[in-house]
């Protein structure tokens, strides 16, 4: 169990520390949706890469082939693929509307404005 | 007939979601308005039902599509889900019919129909979370609760509901994806997704440290979700800009249903023995609730609006809950479970008579509502009522729990934690004194003169919930019963 031999791991670590990273940092409204979007990528390999058998194929009995690589996985992150670009789209949606109602979408002229209302 | 009442537990969850796509294709406020209402009551009829059933023939297992788990995905119901399911269907049950003035006033007309779907949707979602027996499976539902919770507070009136919705958007999100974090290492470790196996497996697991990682990521994920003080940041904007009857469904049923799944992994998944050993989390547990309860309590004292101080109080009262898990013994597990239908009902009840107000005065913020004891008896009289249960005064569904999480820290011997509860209770006075104040000590507000009640459909909702929390603090068969056999049901699990 070595470091490189583990590699997809190392990956996958680095997409979610950078993604998270972009939603902190970032204060424009659509990079912080783009860092969301790398967050939840990065689950997608963690889950897949231990999938994989090295010369695995599909699940599907045949003659000539013996080793298989686990098909769960695949669908479990097909489903989370389905709710990232839903939660995705929605973000989006939601700052069409935020530009429409303020005008910007960066988050410090966004409060800014609202601070002004209150006082 | 039996057929039918065999497939109770899929009926729960699909009803709500079909009627979803139904209210969408038909398009008329009206139908979705009736469509909803008769939804969340058979929805309340089932979760009765499945109550009774589990309470006469213990745990109900349903295989979905007839394929048997662990391969298969489960819906299992138990003493500590049926009481969930009530809880959730009952504040739906009462919410759905409130709604239809509550939603007239407070949103455009052609959006209306779109929101009663987006309720469909989230009943669906919190009902799915508390009724399956699978953990990615949890994860689906907990997002289309999820999206259709941004949505409905995205409807919100202010423009800062928006941005409101979007940040609870980001945190929403990065707490589920924590929590897919979490049983994506559960599933490398065990190979397998179903609870029940997952507790077995999980016992002859010997590499224990992905285990703590999977554990700290779900906790993470779920805290978020649950508002868990520090993490409870995006919870005050989200109640304070959405319409009123979504605010009143969420306080009383999205945060309790997350409280639920965090039970579930902490006592039937991992098991209280090797949770509490591996790791500080009864201590850091304990220590976040004991802040959130006094320094929320603190917050709410101060604020101007209605909506936000009851808001903040939410973020103190989800403290207790926590705090009676972290000290995981019978009578703490008890307190948190009743405090589930406890809370929930008392500030689904405060929410209600709250969108009374808006829906008279337009706005809620203290200096807009001096004398509306006299303008508005019943509805101010009501908010004296739950805010007295939320102080937790002898007679009332809140003394119940208090009283628990008292006994749960004499057994403890944590005798200073007594003092804090007490404590924070106190602040509670503080902050419904200043509604007391305001609205009967105070000089009528000459904008608000000729402003009656609330209509009756709404008033009296919100009343069948006041009703309900003081009933609630004189029987106690059903709440402390159903809650002590949960308990009881998580701490034998953990044997």
């Amino acid at each position: 169990m070595s470091l490189a031999s583990h590699y997809s791991y190392w990956v996958t670590i680095f997409l979610m520390i950078a993604g998270l990273f972009i939603v902190i940092a970032r204060g424009n409204l659509v990079k912080k949706l783009v860092g969301l979007g790398i967050f939840q990528t990065s689950v997608y390999l963690l889950y897949i890469a231990p999938g994989k058998l090295i010369g695995g194929t599909a699940p599907i009995i045949a003659s000539g082939f013996r080793a298989y690589s686990n098909p769960l996985p695949h669908v479990l992150i097909l489903t989370a693929i389905v709710v990232g670009v839903a939660t995705l789209a929605l973000g989006l949606a939601i700052v069409v509307r935020i530009r429409e109602a303020y005008g910007t979408i960066e988050e410090v002229e966004i409060l800014e404005q609202d601070r002004r209302e209150e006082a | 007939m039996s057929g039918l009442l065999d497939h109770l537990p899929a009926l729960q969850v699909v009803l709500p979601l079909i009627s979803a796509p139904l209210i969408v294709l038909v398009r008329r406020q009206r139908f979705a308005w009736l469509l909803t209402v008769a939804v969340s009551w058979i929805s309340l009829a089932i979760a009765i039902a499945l109550f009774v059933k589990v309470g006469q023939t213990g745990v109900i297992s349903y295989a979905i599509g007839s394929w048997p788990p662990p391969w298969g995905i489960e819906y299992r119901v138990d003493a500590l889900n049926a009481y969930v399911l009530v809880l959730v269907s009952l504040v739906a049950a009462v919410v759905a019919p409130y709604a239809r003035i509550s939603i007239a006033a407070e949103l455009p007309r052609e959006q209306e129909y779109l929101l009663f779907a987006m309720f469909c949707l989230c009943l669906t979602g919190l009902l799915g979370i508390t009724i399956t027996g699978d953990v990615f499976n949890v994860f689906v539902f907990l997002e289309i609760s999820s999206l259709s919770t941004y949505v409905m507070i995205a409807l919100g009136q202010r423009r800062k509901a928006l941005v409101a919705a979007y940040q609870y958007l980001v945190m929403g999100t990065i707490g589920a994806t924590f929590y897919v974090i979490g049983i994506g290492l559960l599933y490398l470790m065990t190979g397998t997704l179903n609870i029940a196996d997952l507790a077995e497996r999980l016992r002859d697991v010997k590499e224990i440290r992905p285990l703590l990682a999977a554990y700290a990521f779900i906790t993470v994920g779920i805290g978020l979700k649950l508002a868990l003080f520090p993490l409870h940041q995006w919870l005050p904007n989200a109640y304070t800009f959405a319409p009123s009857m979504v605010t009143a469904f969420l306080s009383a049923t999205a945060t309790k249903v997350s409280v639920y799944v965090l039970l579930r992994f902490y006592f039937t998944v991992f098991g209280a023995s090797i949770l509490f050993e591996g790791l500080p989390t009864a201590d850091v547990l304990l220590a976040l609730s004991v802040a959130g309860m006094v320094t929320a309590s603190l917050v709410a004292v101060f604020q101007d609006d209605l909506k936000r101080m009851f808001a903040y109080s939410s973020v103190s009262q989800i403290a207790y809950i926590t705090l009676g898990i972290s000290l995981a013994n019978e009578a703490g597990l008890t307190a948190s479970i009743v405090h589930l239908l406890n809370h929930g009902i008392t500030k689904g009840a405060i929410f209600l008579l709250i969108g009374g107000i808006a829906l008279r005065c337009g706005v809620v913020s203290f200096d807009r509502l001096r004398g509306i004891g006299q303008r508005m008896p019943l509805t101010s009289f009501g908010l004296v009522i739950s805010g007295l249960s939320l102080i937790g005064i002898p007679g009332t569904a809140g003394f119940v729990t208090k009283w628990y999480l008292v006994v749960a820290a004499i057994d403890r011997g944590y005798w200073w934690l007594v003092a804090v509860i007490v404590g924070s209770s106190l602040i509670a006075v503080a902050y419904v004194w200043r509604f007391v104040e305001v609205a009967y000590l105070s000089e009528p507000d000459e904008r608000s003169v000729k402003r009656g009640e609330a209509p009756a459909s709404m008033l009296g909702f919100a009343w069948v919930l006041v009703i309900g929390s003081l009933y609630f603090g004189f029987d106690t068969s059903f709440s402390v019963g159903g809650a002590r056999e949960a308990a009881a049901l998580l701490l034998g699990g953990a044997r």
